[in-house]
């Protein structure tokens, strides 16, 4: 489903990352870990598509097709969804208003029939139900005055409302409690399926115990470092980067 | 791909426009220049009676003795008042169409083109539409209707005819002929415009809308419009234009006078979508306009909504006079000004009765190198025991080239009153772009998106069906932005 192969890319010119390979299946949890400026974050955007991360090397494949001149919207309407670390505000639209226009944006996109504003409260209502979200949150402008929980939880709601192949989720653990996080998490579960996969960008295992990952990387250095299977999560836990990382090196 | 920085400097771009093309009517208009013989060929035309043609030369001298204000935020090039025709009608203005098949197809394909066949403005929910044409107007409807209920709702100039006493009495009582250079000259001038009488106690069952449109080359468009809301009565107003696409400047001065009774509410919408001149600056409306209200009586409410898009030039203050005890004034405005547009728009709060009320919202977005001024002034009179006002002003720009200003003036000569202000700037920020799109959202719509957003407390005063045109209009003004 997903190829990245050799991928140079950066921010102003400075190179973030360097030569980065992973490959990830239908249907498989990866979660990526690794030290602040490790060049995570950097890759969440860089596959999302955002302005100004250029790719100056490698490839990034996604269902056989060369992602990396693509827009955001093309990426998003391919099926790349990315659960932001900080989800934006957007005052005066309402959250319903905004997720039903970015449906349908997809389905345009991909030559489908519109959803009408009936069928798309309806399915809208269901999907927030899945993932726990309250109806208020539907009618408030997006993310507008929403805590750290309710943001992290709208970002779940819309990956459940667009479907995507792929979601990366961008320290979607990040300021939250160990019960919201435990919601987030049971909504992301509920939401894996065999055609789905997930990127789990995080900085601690803790996320890991909710979400249960077939794959985990450690990155460093804007690499991949080492890779195993969830029990490289535990270790990474237990003895730190440093000595995880050192080993490497070394 | 496109940094965030070149999509910015895009939006300086902006997009052609979209209403730019020229309908082929046969003319009857005024030789160039403005002198008393202009005056009277107007007033001739139109076959008015002597006391308005004395009314107009008055307004002429006025005019005359008075000196072009240039106090204003925009500057424009030195305008020829001597190179402008006056006066412009469609052809055989006597003889009238009875029915919407009788229209000039030209004129038909034009509403069209504009998305508003009149077909469908019949069917739409209940609005009356009367239709103004290069200054006359050419068709009106569900007139039956309305003078069940004793609604008048006809051109000025019939008005003159069929309800003078009416007209004696209000025309200029809001806005008097030299209240101000550019009022003066379209008193002077005056082409047509739409006469609103509701009577005691009705509660007008439909929007009025009145389509107004810039046809002639070198003409000028001088409207009037006199709404009167009788004790206890009801109206909400539309106001709709689009121009087509001209090279020369062309000066559009009009004048809205209300008034409202006792206890009457008036609600004025407007959706103003003149051309803009080229994305070079070229062309375009200079959009100079005289809108005033009086709440004349004790209760009443005047209610003003702008959503302004259009014109190279938008240079208004749609103002309340708040008389009557109780009453109160409102004031909701988005200005939206791209590539070389100008716009220095607001309102004027004149407090004079006790405990009257007003409330100002103003959005600004400015794109391109435009440049856009709220000004607004809230006068409390001594006599204006408990008067209250808040006013709520917000820039959001648009790249880094564009203006925004405010200006507010607050007078208050009693000490019972209390004035609010509040005033923000901001930006579409890289990360609400980039967050709409990574959802699906296309650029051109995510801008429209967060902006309708900004606006959201105005376009939510805007009657329904115009409000759907509206959010439209603001994608549009601000298309162009993907290379």
């Amino acid at each position: 489903m997903l190829k990245i192969e050799n991928l140079k890319a950066g921010v102003e010119g400075k190179e973030i990352l360097k030569g980065l390979n992973l490959q990830v299946k239908p249907g498989q949890v990866h979660a990526i870990m690794g030290p602040n400026g490790s060049g995570k974050s950097t890759l969440a955007y860089v596959l999302a598509g955002r302005d100004g991360y250029e790719v100056s090397g490698g490839s990034v494949t996604f269902d056989g097709h060369d992602v990396t001149e693509m827009s955001p919207e093309e990426r998003a309407a391919a099926g790349i969804f990315l659960a932001m670390q900080y989800p934006v505000e957007i005052p005066g639209v309402a959250n319903s208003y905004f997720l039903r226009q970015a449906l349908n944006a997809i389905k345009k996109a991909r030559g489908e029939p519109e959803v009408s504003a009936a069928a798309f409260m309806k399915l809208l209502r269901e999907k927030a139900a899945v993932v726990g979200v309250r109806e208020d949150l539907l009618k408030r402008d997006v993310n507008f005055g929403f805590s750290g929980g309710e943001k992290k939880r709208n970002e779940i709601l819309q990956l459940a409302v667009l479907e995507p192949k792929l979601a990366i989720l961008d320290e979607t653990d990040s300021g939250l409690d160990i019960d919201a996080l435990r919601t987030v998490a049971e909504g992301v579960n509920r939401l894996r399926s065999p055609e789905r996969s997930f990127i789990v960008i995080t900085h601690y295992q803790r996320l890991l115990d909710y979400i249960v990952p077939d794959v985990v990387h450690i990155q460093a250095h804007g690499q991949i470092q080492r890779s195993g299977g969830k029990e490289l999560a535990g270790e990474l836990e237990e003895k730190g980067y440093d000595a995880m990382i050192g080993a490497v090196a070394a | 791909m496109a940094t965030a920085l070149e999509t910015v400097r895009d939006y300086a771009g902006g997009g052609e426009y979209k209403y730019g093309f020229t309908t082929d009517v046969g003319e009857d208009r005024a030789a160039v220049g403005l002198d008393e013989s202009t005056v009277r060929f107007i007033s001739n035309k139109k076959d008015e009676p002597t006391w308005l043609t004395e009314w107009r030369l008055d307004a002429l001298r006025r005019w005359q003795g008075m000196v072009e204000p240039d106090w204003q935020k925009p500057q424009y090039p030195t305008i020829d008042y001597q190179a402008i025709s006056y006066f412009s009608a469609p052809k055989s203005p006597d003889d009238r169409p009875k029915s919407l098949d009788e229209i000039d197809p030209e004129i038909r394909k034009t509403y069209e083109k504009l998305g508003i066949p009149i077909k469908e403005q019949e069917l739409l929910a209940g609005i009356a539409v009367d239709y103004v044409f290069d200054s006359v107007s050419v068709a009106t409807t569900f007139k039956k209707k309305l003078n069940e209920l004793g609604i008048i709702f006809c051109s000025v100039s019939e008005a003159v005819k069929d309800h003078p006493d009416l007209i004696k009495k209000y025309l200029g009582s809001v806005v008097p002929q030299g209240d101000n250079f550019f009022a003066a000259l379209n008193a002077a001038v005056f082409s047509d415009g739409s006469f609103v009488y509701v009577p005691p106690g009705v509660r007008c069952p439909m929007e009025l809308s009145t389509y107004f449109r810039i046809n002639a080359a070198g003409t000028g468009q001088f409207e009037r419009t006199l709404i009167v809301a009788d004790k206890g009565a009801y109206v909400s107003y539309l106001e709709g234009c689009t121009a087509p696409m001209r090279d020369e400047n062309q000066l559009h001065a009009a004048v809205v006078e209300l008034i409202a009774l006792d206890d009457a509410e008036i609600k004025y919408s407007t959706v103003q979508n003149w051309y803009p001149g080229d994305r070079n600056g070229k062309g375009g409306i200079y959009n100079f306009v005289t809108k005033r209200g009086a709440c004349r009586g004790k209760n009443s409410k005047i209610s003003w909504t702008q959503v302004e898009t259009g014109s190279a030039i938008t240079w208004k203050y749609p103002s309340c006079i708040l008389q009557g005890d109780n009453s109160q004034g409102e004031f909701y405005s988005v200005a939206v000004t791209n590539n070389h547009q100008q716009a220095d728009t607001g309102t004027k709060m004149v407090h004079i009765g006790k405990n009257t009320r007003s409330r100002i919202v103003a959005k600004t977005i400015s794109a391109g190198r435009s440049d856009s001024t709220y000004r607004g002034l809230v006068k409390m009179l001594k006599s204006a025991e408990g008067a209250r006002n808040y006013t709520q002003c917000d820039s959001m720009l648009i790249g880094d080239r564009c203006g925004a200003h405010t200006v507010p003036y607050i007078e208050v000569r009693n000490r019972s009153s209390q004035c609010e202000h509040e005033a923000t700037t901001s930006k579409i920020s890289d990360d609400q772009l980039f967050y709409c799109r990574s959802r699906g959202v296309p650029e051109e719509d995510a801008v429209a998106l967060i902006v309708n957003g900004f606006c959201r407390e105005v376009m939510e005063e805007l009657p329904m069906e115009f409000a759907v045109e509206a959010r439209k209009l603001l994608g549009v003004s601000l298309e162009g932005s993907v290379g």
